[in-house]
């Protein structure tokens, strides 16, 4: 067997290795340059590959977290890029650099690929950098920024009968007790609920604010079988986007996270795991909903976006997390989820599989 | 254990293959130095709607969009792909957003192109824009950071050290970057998006224009342009639909390097080499000064055409400004270069590169007007970004690629 048998593409892909940073309050001492390196060699090391050995390479930041310009050239010099190599980078989530790498893989170029993402939001006030993401001429200029946007998408599912303020502190609360046995987790344990930071949403329903990296090694075929001894095939990847206007959409459901879902076959077959990119509590019902996962689903057993969240990164770790259950034999189907934009406007949906025993 | 190249020997049954790629949409904006007219997602807007055109399909026969742009400081808007995704028809696709500085045109139009040929989506749209009358570029460009190396602020004062290298190397004389100039503003007036249309332009004037970096004058510098291009990307049953000649992708690479470093040839990437070398490789270009028709190349100023000559594999290592003096790069000449008035008459950054693209595309498809060269069947696309260490690159030709 040289992959999985769901597969639908030309080639079967698989992460065979994942690394992610301690994610944290701040990193005043450290460049971005000096957070990527030790994760970019943690993620090689645990192939055996060196840079110059990876077929593809791809990226996913932030210039406006970076607070500069081309931020992105000088992390490059972190992955080492003598020789030259073949790279690219997306201002996204490092999951969206990863479904680049999955593509350059599929089209046979490459039969490798490093990606990276990382965020150092602690520079800056992260609620008023993101209202810099809104449709720049009406609803950019009123700052309204992301916690009360979530809230309104809170409160609308308040109203629907969706949800109520004590489910989405049950949220908040399995997720930090999960992420205790997370050691790179921002927030662990008992975190209390805490004051309203915008009704609906205490401060325990929102994502703490950190800075952190994440990478992900890609192979292809039997490749990925000589470098992980159980890779985490990526038998489905699809990503949709949906209308910038709140007034819009309805708030209390994700269709794009759905169409993609669809067209990544997630809906084929059950999942023992799902890692979802729910920045706020009342995120994760809108993408249970939206998925359809019962309770017998482990839904981010890594503590999820609410107990570390740092941007441009927390998509691509989802995938990265998912896929590190199927290496040690936690898993053998998982959904990871990657979202970006307001109130959930672009989601990327990610099925990987472990071969069965 | 070496992973990357060509495939096959590692894949499920189907690794080898690409499905071909093809042009059949281009349009672009008239570049000026300010469309007050329309907001951002205006001018995106009307770019796409003209490679729609042209490709005679509607929204609805697009499966996904892939855009890109320079720098979100240029215009003050954080990822603005989100605000972007309903005037762009994107609503309920996929969506992606390339940014690879300077080269980030070329790389998003490579990044749809594998798309197709990943035949993961059979009709992509891509584009790439940059209006900068929204903000300030210069300011964009000079946000310090502590305790990182600035991309020194002001791109005239990065690159004329390396020009004044490559001069110092290759004993070129110092009328050739107004050589470069003169004739591409002269081209940009047969182009009717070209932003610069100096009807009154001489040599003389280029000479006399005041000193910025020396050896760069001022009219030997790109303009800063609103504008944005976009294209249509299909795979060969959507080709066969087309109502105009497609451009077929024969080859298309990125390669970087890191922005400084001791070992650095600022005159000659390494990355534009290889990047050019797989090129020609995938393309079956052995000869690339005889086989190849029509070069769009990235001159933001005037003596990076000899530079890149060089660089590119059309002259020998010192030799290639002996080729611009020479006329060969004329609209009429043995190698045209930037027949549509190149970076040096157009600027909007981040769709410089995906013009570069689509102009080498209208060439072989016979669409390029009064700047067309007569019978090109094969043409280069280049872009560059960074501190010349991005570089992407496409050639396309007027036939089906055989292999």
């Amino acid at each position: 067997m040289t992959g999985p048998r769901t597969s639908r593409y030309a080639r079967d892909v698989a992460v065979v290795a994942f690394a992610q940073s301690d994610h944290l309050r701040r990193t005043d001492e450290l460049s971005e340059v000096e957070m990527v390196m030790p994760v970019l060699h943690e993620v090689l090391a645990a192939t055996g590959l060196k840079a110059g050995e990876i077929g593809f390479t791809c990226s996913g930041s932030s210039d406006y977290l970076a607070g500069r310009a081309f931020s992105f050239t000088m992390t490059l010099d972190g992955v080492g890029a003598w020789p030259p190599i073949s790279e690219s980078h997306v201002e996204m989530d490092g999951a969206w650099a990863l479904y680049e790498a999955w593509v350059k893989i599929q089209t046979g170029e490459a039969d490798t690929a490093l990606v990276y993402s990382y965020g150092k939001s602690s520079p800056g006030s992260v609620r008023d950098v993101l209202t810099r993401q809104l449709d720049p001429y009406y609803l950019a200029p009123l700052w309204p920024d992301s916690v009360a946007l979530a809230a309104l998408q809170a409160q609308a599912l308040i109203d629907a009968g969706e949800t109520d303020e004590p489910a989405l502190a049950a949220i908040a609360a399995r997720s930090r007790a999960d992420a205790g046995t997370n050691p790179h987790a921002q927030l662990r344990g008992a975190v209390p609920q805490g004051d309203y930071q915008v009704r609906p949403l205490r401060t325990g329903d929102c994502p703490p604010v950190g800075d952190g990296v994440a990478a992900v090694v890609l192979a292809a075929g039997d490749l990925a079988r000589q470098l992980c001894e159980r890779p985490a095939w990526i038998t489905g990847i699809d990503h949709r986007i949906e209308a910038h206007g709140l007034g819009l959409r309805d708030l209390t459901d994700s269709p794009s996270t759905r169409t993609a879902a669809q067209h990544a076959g997630f809906f084929d077959a059950p999942v023992d795991t799902a890692e979802l990119h729910a920045p706020f509590s009342s995120q994760e019902v809108v993408l249970r909903k939206a998925l359809g996962l019962g309770d017998t689903v482990a839904v981010n057993p890594s503590g999820g976006a609410l107990a570390a969240n740092p941007m441009m990164a927390a998509g691509l770790i989802r995938i990265g997390e998912a896929a590190a259950r199927i290496h040690r034999g936690a898993s053998d189907r998982a959904v990871a989820h990657a979202t970006s934009g307001p109130c959930l406007q672009q989601n990327l949906v990610a099925v990987l599989e472990g071969d069965r025993a | 254990m070496s992973t990357s190249g060509t495939s096959g020997t590692t894949g499920a049954p189907g690794a080898t293959g690409k499905e071909p790629v093809a042009v059949v949409g281009i349009g672009q904006t008239k570049h000026v130095a300010a469309r007050h007219d329309v907001s951002i997602a205006g001018l995106v807007r009307e770019a796409a709607t003209r490679a729609l055109a042209d490709a005679e399909l509607t929204w609805a026969d697009i499966d996904a969009v892939v855009i890109g742009k320079a720098p979100d400081f240029f215009e003050g808007v954080m990822m603005p792909e989100l605000y972007l995704a309903d005037a762009l028809g994107a609503v309920g696709k996929p969506m992606l957003r390339v940014h690879t500085a300077g080269s980030v045109g070329g790389s998003t139009a490579l990044v749809a192109a594998n798309l197709v040929a990943a035949r993961v989506h059979r009709t992509v749209l891509t584009l790439a824009f940059e209006k900068q009358s929204e903000s300030n570029a210069m300011w964009g460009l000079s946000l310090p950071v502590p305790f990182q190396q600035p991309l020194l602020a002001g791109a005239g004062g990065f690159f004329a050290p390396h020009v004044r290298a490559y001069m110092r190397r290759t004993g070129a004389p110092d009328g050739v970057g107004s050589l470069v100039a003169y004739k591409d503003r002269r081209n940009a007036l047969k182009n009717p998006y070209a932003h610069l249309h100096e009807h009154d332009i001489t040599l003389e004037k280029v000479q006399a224009s005041p000193m910025l970096w020396d050896p760069i004058r001022y009219s030997e510098t790109c303009p800063s342009s609103d504008g944005a291009c976009a294209m249509v990307l299909t795979d060969r049953a959507g080709a066969a639909r087309s109502p105009k000649p497609p451009a077929w992708v024969h080859g298309g690479a990125m390669r970087s390097e890191p922005t400084l470093f001791a070992g650095k040839d600022f005159v000659s990437p390494q990355a534009g080499k290889d990047c050019a070398a797989d090129v020609y490789r995938q393309a079956g270009i052995t000869d690339p000064r005889r086989e190849i028709d029509a070069v769009e190349m990235y001159v933001p100023f005037s003596w990076y055409e000899p530079m890149w000559l060089e660089n590119l594999g059309f002259a020998e290592e010192g030799e290639g400004w002996k080729l611009t003096e020479a006329g060969v790069t004329e609209i009429d000449g043995d190698l045209p270069v930037n027949p549509s008035g190149g970076v040096l008459s157009t600027n909007p950054i981040g769709a410089s590169g995906m013009i570069r693209f689509a102009e080498a595309a209208l060439q072989v498809r016979g669409q390029a007007g009064e700047h067309q060269v007569p019978g090109a069947r094969r043409a280069l696309g280049h872009a560059y970004g960074g501190g010349a260490q991005f570089f992407a690159m496409w050639l396309v030709g007027a036939e089906e690629p055989t292999t």
